[in-house]
């Protein structure tokens, strides 16, 4: 049976290519940058030739880009790094409900252990932040604004530029998580206004456990991590060489094959909504009908559980994700379709189908052809009975 | 329609040991009993040519999981057991097997089956992850629900059980019952209760009954 992967906002191959890139700095040129004699010293040529190209991708200048472990990482530095950096000025964060684990909880950290205050915002119920709305919340204690550049389950992806502007009017500085926007969207750092970027390689094709961390020259921020002062002092450990190369060598693809990638991508993504709106009644499109990642499909299938879905699917090679309380660690169901005002019901019968660039027409015609029947088989044995109108009442009408 | 595939299909390679891993990979029978539920109700129109004895609705989608069960009694034993589900893979399987153990060898005595509790259902599925362990429990209040509309219908009163909450914090109101629920979802120790319901935040002298509680449930179902 052949495996249909539709779980590539979870994290995508490592490109070939990137692999191939990286193969030589493991057992020939496995120096550490931080040695003074000539394994070390070209250890570090690489490194700087790899920080240069991601700066070039994303418009930056090298040394503002700071090598990570990964995309939950470059989130704690930047905002607990600007927190301790800044709280002479103040105490107050500002973030949307809808952020990743990774931005919620280390708020609540600092909340909770560390006296900061957290202002949470509302999307509307395509998941977008307005920009008026953070300028509202802004207060003359502000130090940091973190919101998302696109989100992870229901891919809508925010006015980052317009946020920026505002931050930037109200000197409060700006840091957006955009790791599901790596690759698929341009990311011009100068142009988006934004102080702090985090990025990782699990989504662009690169390995996992590489990320970075853009922060532009002057930001005041501390370092969380200490040691010997790698990566400008603002995270020590021996520099992840490989796995940096690969990073590097991602954005350069992603770089010079987005375009190309996007438009076909988008495409399937289309045929997929599409397709499955036409073919199983009582489905709720998740997120924005345009302001979407080209990868993302967030659908609810009313009147059945997500998991039980989902492992229906895998039985079949298809493999997605679910919004469901039973597929997350804390039997919650997604803060997202709850964040978004969707009703619990909606959030428990989510499914999230990320698409990719090995995501071909026949895998969706296979998905197209295999799903409606293992929904309908679910809704057969379901005693609920709810109708589009008693969940989503603001939409009606929409499928 | 595609039929779904027999357990055959499944490949040993998705065979992992669920208590190792946490996940939500399930035993064999498990599967088996999710795949193809026993007893179950497949349409609307079985639902309402059906003359049941006694039914019983527990939970709501909202919560994640819902069971409405109906059943048959002959003799004070369950002769029938049907069901409907908006649940997870372990409501699925477990209440799939619930109604196996009921209904087998020419059914089971209300009184008996009334005693079967999660662990029972566990075993006979070989085994179940362990914070899957309260998706297993929605079929058994369920025919508890149904064996107690069959009393009331049937005169009975005097068997019928209900199994009353009990106000253990008197600020916040959270009961034993919030307790329970919050012990079969994971929580181990007093703050992870604490976590889930906010219980002893306000009224502190609470707090020893509800570790009493949490041990007492802890035994219950997991011990």
């Amino acid at each position: 049976m052949k495996e249909l992967y539709f779980d590539n906002a979870a994290t995508t191959l490592v490109d070939p290519r990137v692999k191939q890139e990286m193969d030589k700095y493991f057992s020939e040129e496995y120096g550490n940058p931080g040695s003074f004699n000539t394994v070390g010293l070209r250890a570090l040529k690489v490194l700087d030739e790899s920080r240069a190209t991601v700066a070039r991708c994303i418009n930056a200048n090298p040394n503002e880009v700071i090598f990570t472990g990964s995309g939950t990482e470059s989130i704690n530095l930047a905002i607990q790094g600007v927190a301790k950096a800044m709280k002479q000025k103040g105490k107050h964060i500002i973030i949307s409900n809808i952020e990743h684990h990774a931005v919620l909880e280390t708020c609540e950290y600092l909340r909770k252990d560390e006296g900061y205050d957290i202002t949470i915002l509302q999307p509307d119920q395509y998941g977008i932040i307005s920009p008026q709305s953070v300028e509202k919340a802004i207060r003359p204690d502000t130090i940091l604004i973190s919101i998302m550049f696109a989100n992870n389950e229901i891919g809508t992806i925010n006015p980052i530029k317009q946020i920026g502007e505002i931050a930037r009017k109200n000197r409060v500085y700006f840091h957006t998580d955009a790791c599901q926007a790596g690759g698929a969207c341009k990311l011009d750092v100068k142009q988006l206004n934004v102080d702090l970027l985090t990025l990782n390689g699990s989504k662009i094709y690169a390995p996992k456990g590489v990320g970075i961390l853009y922060i532009r020259q002057g930001v005041m921020i501390k370092p969380i991590i200490y040691g010997g002062g790698q990566e400008r002092n603002l995270r020590s450990g021996t520099e992840n060489v490989p796995y940096i190369v690969g990073f590097a060598k991602a954005m350069e693809l992603a770089e010079q094959e987005r375009e190309k990638d996007n438009a076909s991508i988008s495409k399937l993504r289309d045929k997929l909504i599409k397709g499955v709106m036409e073919s199983i009644p009582l489905s709720i499109l998740n997120g924005h009908p345009t302001e979407r990642l080209p990868n993302n499909v967030n659908i609810t299938f009313l009147n059945i559980e997500g998991e039980a879905l989902l492992l229906y699917m895998n039985e079949h090679g298809i493999c997605a994700s679910s919004g469901s309380a039973c597929t997350s660690k804390t039997l919650d169901p997604s803060h997202v379709i709850i964040g978004i005002g969707r009703p619990y019901e909606v959030a428990h019968g989510s499914i999230r189908f990320s698409l990719g660039k090995l995501t071909t027409e026949e895998d969706i015609d296979v998905l197209l052809k295999v799903l409606p029947s293992l929904v309908q088989k679910l809704r057969e044995i379901s005693p609920v009975n709810l109708t589009l109108e008693q969940v989503t009442p603001q939409i009606e009408g929409e499928n | 329609m595609i039929p779904m595939q027999p357990v055959a299909h499944v490949e040993v390679k998705a065979k992992v040991d669920a208590k190792k891993t946490e996940q939500w990979f399930y035993t064999d029978v498990v599967k088996e009993h999710f795949f193809n539920p026993r007893n179950l109700f497949k349409s609307q129109q079985e639902v309402d040519s059906y003359k049941p004895d006694g039914v019983g609705q527990v939970g709501s989608p909202a919560c994640g999981d819902m069971m409405k069960m109906w059943i048959k009694i002959k003799e004070d034993k369950i002769i029938e057991c049907k069901w409907q589900t908006f649940g997870c893979g372990s409501a699925i399987a477990s209440t799939s097997m619930l109604s196996v153990m009921v209904t087998e060898k020419e059914g089971m005595k209300i009184e008996d089956a009334l005693k079967i509790k999660p662990q029972d259902i566990v075993k006979r599925l070989v085994d179940l992850p362990a914070r899957k362990f309260h998706c297993s429990v929605l079929g058994d209040k369920a025919l508890r629900a149904a064996v107690n509309d069959h009393f009331a219908k049937t005169n009975q009163h005097n068997r019928i059980t209900i199994e009353g909450a009990r106000i253990i914090d008197k600020v916040l109101k959270i009961t034993d019952k919030d307790i329970e629920e919050a012990v079969l979802e994971g929580a181990q120790t007093f703050e992870d209760v604490q976590k889930k319901t906010k219980v002893g935040v306000k009224d502190k002298t609470c707090i020893p009954e509800v570790e009493q509680l949490i041990r007492f449930y802890k035994e219950k179902y997991f011990g």
